[in-house]
């Protein structure tokens, strides 16, 4: 009697144990290295007691929310209250099957594999609306209607940013996108794009200056307010998959992946450590950002989505179709694009900057006499 | 049939934020009517922390009902001593020694800046820090309140100051300790100024964000870095000159703009100020008595009324006593500056953002204990 799988479905089975397994590790390790950077910045130790340096301190912290009471407010939706844990969860899930880690092997090779994982992680806004909907709390829907607005307003610039780079490589297959940049990497021909998609990166995230929806002294944990125990640990899970995801994109499209600059000879073990190195720099990066900077307002997050980044992203797709419809040199490329940037980057600082303000020193009050007033205190 | 057309009726959401709420600074509770993210309405509730201190203090002598001073801005204890043991000074008409009056007001100011660090600390939070301010402004904070600990033995309740002087002197070390932390404290001011002052993101909230008149505030009532934020140059050391603040050479910070940013930067130069009298009086410290050389044991008070006040980390902290002869006051009512700054919250607040409304609460920089007493 034989019993056969196709091999799609092994396959398919194999990338999916891989994954999970992947992911679950890679969220551990950067929930801690996230403590010890904080740690170093705000000159403490971070996590030291349990295990060496406390490594361990973040599997005792998911056997602690495993084991917490699984709350849900009575007067909840229960549906969306559940599913939306699934719906914020599942997205960052998904975008791992595109990501070519080396050049063997993916999960899957997609031909529209960029075009795949900006539509799945742009789902997530829903989970985000149907737990602020669900919870049934003021700070719950304040925070889920924060996220939908802003996460759908930086995927607009995040998305722009990436047809950028999509019309100089012609593909929007991640591997050809990656095998590209064999000897200069997109981030020389596009500075433009890589500080939009940064910035839109950092929104999509939800991580400081951007973390309004779930800012903690305003809305208190926005959409996750009402959520605890292994609920509350899938979201927090979630948030860091997609801060690796983003990463690993931005590794992948911007810095060459696991091509440049060894080249595609090298064997698997430097190509996945190429793609290491160059996610970690973006983790470092965007952890580094969470704890240096204060919170914008809302209205400063918009008005910094909508009247600047997305008219510099539809800019640098003009300049990039000039020089490509016309056949100009390629350095335009990157002259076009880094005099856009230098531009944005003037306005910015003319915007924010204002003259630094001093209070002034008065050595007394001028108006009253001090003498008399003295005479009277006594003491 | 006709359909009848209805349009559909909205109300504005109320949010009830407190009295368990990160960024209220303790149990506050405001309601806020918002319109979308703006603030229409703010409805202050406060008396969550109310002990009746005031009260109790009716039931014991004068020493004992020092301890409820330090429980009513528990941030900047000595100064509240400070304007409890002048009352009675003043009621009883004691002299305090020399030696006292240096020590007090280098404990005072010491006090000012370490109040100080724990608001750039806790503001920057409201403006969406992660912590990060929070461990600037402790660290440094925490260098002084080791002093603290050595002169007077406690960490939070320090019942140090008596009327007539201070319980016990300081120890032998105590001039080369501060003058040990006072550089730390400068170089704390810098490390702040460099992370907050100067950031874009942190002025971008800050700047032009709750303001207030310099009359508005007058008729508030407001009084420290909230009265001098919003340009009105008063400042209880230098007008009403108590203790022998007139021995020193320092100056009164005032802003122009009456905004956050301007209460963040004059609490900033209070600092600088406060350290510069500490030096100055570290110099000038004399040798000599703690009390007056005829302390009458049991401090017994004639009928008669005073009001002290000083220049707290906060604004005016006055005592009020009324006594009817004995040893005990007849009535003790304390102006804590937290109470009457925190009035004009919603004529500050509305029209903000919500995200903007903490921020202000954050600037009025209120102890809840003290609202409450």
């Amino acid at each position: 009697m034989s019993y056969t799988i196709s091999n799609a479905w092994l396959d398919a089975l194999v990338g999916m144990i891989v994954i999970v397994l992947l992911m679950t590790l890679v969220v551990l390790a950067l929930i801690y290295l996230e403590r010890k950077i904080a740690g170093r910045i705000q000159m403490r130790l971070g996590p030291m007691r349990v295990g060496p340096h406390g490594t361990l301190q973040t599997l005792a912290d998911a056997i602690k929310l495993i084991g917490k009471e699984d709350l849900r407010p009575r007067s909840a939706d229960r549906w969306a209250f559940e599913l939306a844990v699934f719906a914020i969860f599942v997205p960052a899930f998904l975008a791992f099957v595109a990501i070519p880690f080396t050049r063997e092997w993916a999960v899957s090779f997609l031909d529209l594999g960029l075009f795949y994982v900006i539509a799945v992680t742009s789902l997530s806004f829903i989970g985000f609306l149907m737990a602020g909907w669900g919870s049934d709390n003021k700070y719950a829907l304040l925070g889920g209607l924060r996220a939908a607005a802003q996460l759908i307003s930086y995927e607009v610039p995040m998305v722009l940013s990436l047809v950028a780079v999509a019309m100089i490589t012609g593909s929007l297959n991640l591997s050809e996108i990656v095998e590209f940049q064999g000897r200069v990497p997109l981030f020389v021909w596009q500075p433009l794009a890589l500080f939009i998609f940064i910035a839109a990166s950092l929104a999509e995230l939800e991580r400081q200056p951007f973390d309004i929806p779930t800012a903690e002294s305003e809305v208190v944990g926005g959409p996750f307010i009402e959520y605890s125990g292994i609920r509350w640990s899938m979201f927090f899970l979630t948030s860091y998959a997609n801060l690796f995801i983003y990463s690993l994109l931005g590794a992948a499209v911007f810095l060459g992946g696991w091509n440049w600059p060894l080249g595609e000879e090298v064997g698997w073990g430097l190509q996945v450590a190429l793609m290491f190195v160059k996610t970690s720099f973006f983790i470092v990066f965007l952890i580094w950002f969470r704890f240096a900077m204060p919170r914008l307002r809302i209205d400063q997050l918009m008005s910094f989505c909508w009247k600047l980044l997305i008219p510099f992203a539809f800019l640098q797709i003009f300049l990039n179709g000039l020089v490509l419809v016309y056949e100009w040199p390629d350095g335009l490329l990157f002259v076009t694009s880094a005099a856009g940037l230098a531009l944005l980057s003037y306005i910015i600082y003319r915007t924010v900057s204002v003259a630094p303000r001093r209070v002034r020193l008065v050595p007394a009050n001028p108006g009253r006499a001090t003498a008399p007033a003295a005479a009277e205190a006594g003491g | 049939m006709v359909t009848e057309e209805r349009e559909l009726e909205t109300v504005d959401l109320n949010i009830n934020m407190g009295p368990q709420h990160p960024s209220t600074h303790g149990v506050f509770r405001m309601v806020l009517t918002i319109d979308g993210e703006v603030v229409t309405d703010v409805e202050p509730h406060i008396g969550y922390m109310h002990r009746g201190g005031e009260k109790l203090s009716e039931n014991m002598d004068f020493r004992q009902a020092i301890g409820y001073q330090d429980r009513t801005d528990y941030l900047a204890q000595f100064l509240n001593e400070q304007a409890y043991c002048m009352a009675v000074e003043k009621l009883l008409g004691l002299e305090v020694p020399e030696r006292s009056e240096y020590i007090r007001i280098i404990l005072c100011e010491l006090n000012r800046i370490t109040s100080h660090f724990m608001f750039a600390g806790a503001f920057g939070i409201d403006l969406g820090f992660f912590g990060t301010s929070f461990t600037y402004g402790f660290r440094e904070r925490e260098f002084i309140q080791d002093i603290f600990e050595e002169v007077s033995g406690d960490r939070l309740m320090y019942g140090y100051f008596r009327p007539g002087g201070v319980v016990w002197d300081v120890p032998d070390n105590f001039v080369q300790r501060v003058r040990e932390v006072l550089p730390k404290s400068k170089q704390g001011i810098k490390d702040l100024d460099l992370l907050l002052t100067d950031n874009e993101i942190f002025v971008a909230r800050s700047r032009g964000v709750g303001v207030i008149s310099g009359d508005d505030a007058i008729d508030w009532g407001l009084s420290g870095p909230m009265l001098r934020a919003s340009g009105v140059a008063w400042d209880l050391r230098k007008d009403r000159s108590y203790s022998i603040y007139n021995r020193f050479d320092f100056d009164i910070p005032v802003g122009d703009y009456g905004d956050v940013y301007d209460r963040y930067l004059v609490r900033m130069e209070e600092m600088r100020q406060s350290i510069r009298i500490v030096e100055q009086a570290l110099e000038q410290l004399p040798d000599g008595p703690i009390l007056p050389e005829k302390m009458p044991r049991k401090l017994r008070a004639p009928a008669s009324e005073v009001y002290a006040a000083v220049e707290g980390a906060r604004g005016e902290y006055g005592i009020y006593v009324v006594s009817k002869g004995g040893d005990k006051p007849y009535r003790l009512k304390i102006r804590s500056p937290s109470f009457c700054n925190l009035s004009a919250l919603k004529t500050m607040t509305v029209g903000n953002y919500v995200a903007d409304a903490v921020a202000i609460l954050g600037s009025v920089d209120i102890v809840l204990c003290d609202v409450d007493r």
